[in-house]
């Protein structure tokens, strides 16, 4: 069993508001990123592929295809780095782990869209 | 923090600094001790604080635990008091699982029986040394236990890929070097970390946050202390 003191050690550093967001869903990833002196937001758009990990240790992969190229990125879900993750579609996928998009290329990436579930937020401009 | 603090290693995770960056840190249950008993050059020949950590339960102590620090009266002790001897101060707690003691050679630290440490006392430091002991792992190979390399996997090696190789000359000197490492006994010993950094202290929960490992295995007991390093530099 876990520790609680490890669970109050992690509190301070997990979000306040958890990410919403499942795995199949097409998300924005908004990540603040400094140059020189200033900050700005980078975006990184992609489908969720896989979580992993619990408490501050929580992470996700999101994958697009970039000129051709597929381009896989994985993020620290609790990171202060991360300012926003917005959902924009849902896909409708049957396992925890999609990494069989890997192997496809083209339209046989695409994933069947579903609707919101409850409690979820319809998603945003639709692209 | 006056002398030290005994504390129990909880396990390892991470924590976010502000600029994002993970850190990897041990969170250490530190505290709260009892000053059982100190120690002074003229009744024990040296100077120390003994501190108690973790309560006992105190059907399973034995008398003379539950003795060591609480005053339990009894005959010999009456005929010791009208003899004109002192009883030694007790703390009047619980008793306790663990004792260690700290050396206060010529320092003044301020501390009688019966004084509670807490993890607070680690608030205004930035570094410590951390005390424990480390994982046993029996009988052990070179390779493990020395960081030997070994020997290649092809090329001509035959059931000796981790092997250490030669340990010595031939006929002179005839014989193998004192202290030549070979596979043994290994873990299991005392080890010290020194300048771990706190991270964090969490008064609340008794518990602080050091950067990076600490040795032994979760749960193990771990003695916090003044780091060493630098201590002879002279402050700014």
């Amino acid at each position: 069993m876990r520790h609680p003191l490890l669970d109050a050690a992690e509190a301070s550093s997990l979000r306040e508001k958890p990410l919403r967001f499942s795995v199949g869903d097409t998300v924005d990833v908004h990540t603040r990123i400094l140059e020189g002196e200033k900050e700005r937001i980078q975006i990184f758009s992609g489908v969720v592929i896989a979580t992993r990990g619990s408490g501050t240790r929580e992470m996700f992969t999101v994958r697009r295809i970039v000129s051709g190229q597929g381009v896989e990125r994985q993020f620290p879900t609790n990171s202060p780095k991360i300012a926003k993750v917005e959902v924009k579609r849902h896909g409708r996928v049957r396992r925890a782990k999609l990494f069989y998009l890997r192997d496809r290329v083209g339209k046989a990436t695409r994933l069947r869209e579903r609707a919101p579930r409850k409690g979820e937020v319809e998603p945003k401009d639709k692209a | 923090m006056p002398v030290g603090l005994l504390g129990r290693k909880i396990g390892m995770t991470q924590v976010f600094e502000e600029d994002g960056s993970r850190i990897a840190v041990t969170v250490v249950q530190a505290g709260p001790c009892v000053v059982t008993q100190v120690k002074t050059v003229e009744s024990d020949g040296y100077e120390a604080v003994q501190v108690g950590f973790l309560d006992k339960d105190r059907r399973k102590a034995s008398r003379a635990e539950r003795g060591h620090v609480a005053d339990l009266g009894g005959k010999k002790q009456e005929a010791r008091k009208q003899a004109g001897v002192e009883p030694a101060p007790r703390a009047n707690c619980e008793p306790k699982t663990h004792f260690r003691e700290f050396r206060t050679d010529g320092e003044e630290h301020g501390l009688s029986v019966g004084d509670e440490l807490t993890v607070e006392a680690l608030a205004d430091l930035k570094r410590i040394d951390v005390v424990g002991t480390s994982k046993g792992r029996g009988t052990a190979g070179v390779m493990k236990r020395h960081n030997f390399s070994g020997q290649r996997a092809t090329h001509g090696v035959k059931r000796v890929h981790r092997h250490g190789g030669s340990i010595g000359q031939s006929a002179d000197p005839a014989r193998v070097m004192k202290g030549t490492k070979m596979p043994g006994r290994y873990g299991n010993d005392r080890v010290t970390v020194r300048f771990l950094e706190i991270v964090r202290v969490d008064a609340e929960n008794n518990a602080v946050l050091l950067r990076g490992a600490v040795p032994g295995p979760n749960g193990g007991l771990v003695e916090l202390k003044h780091t060493t390093k630098n201590r002879h530099k002279k402050s700014a």
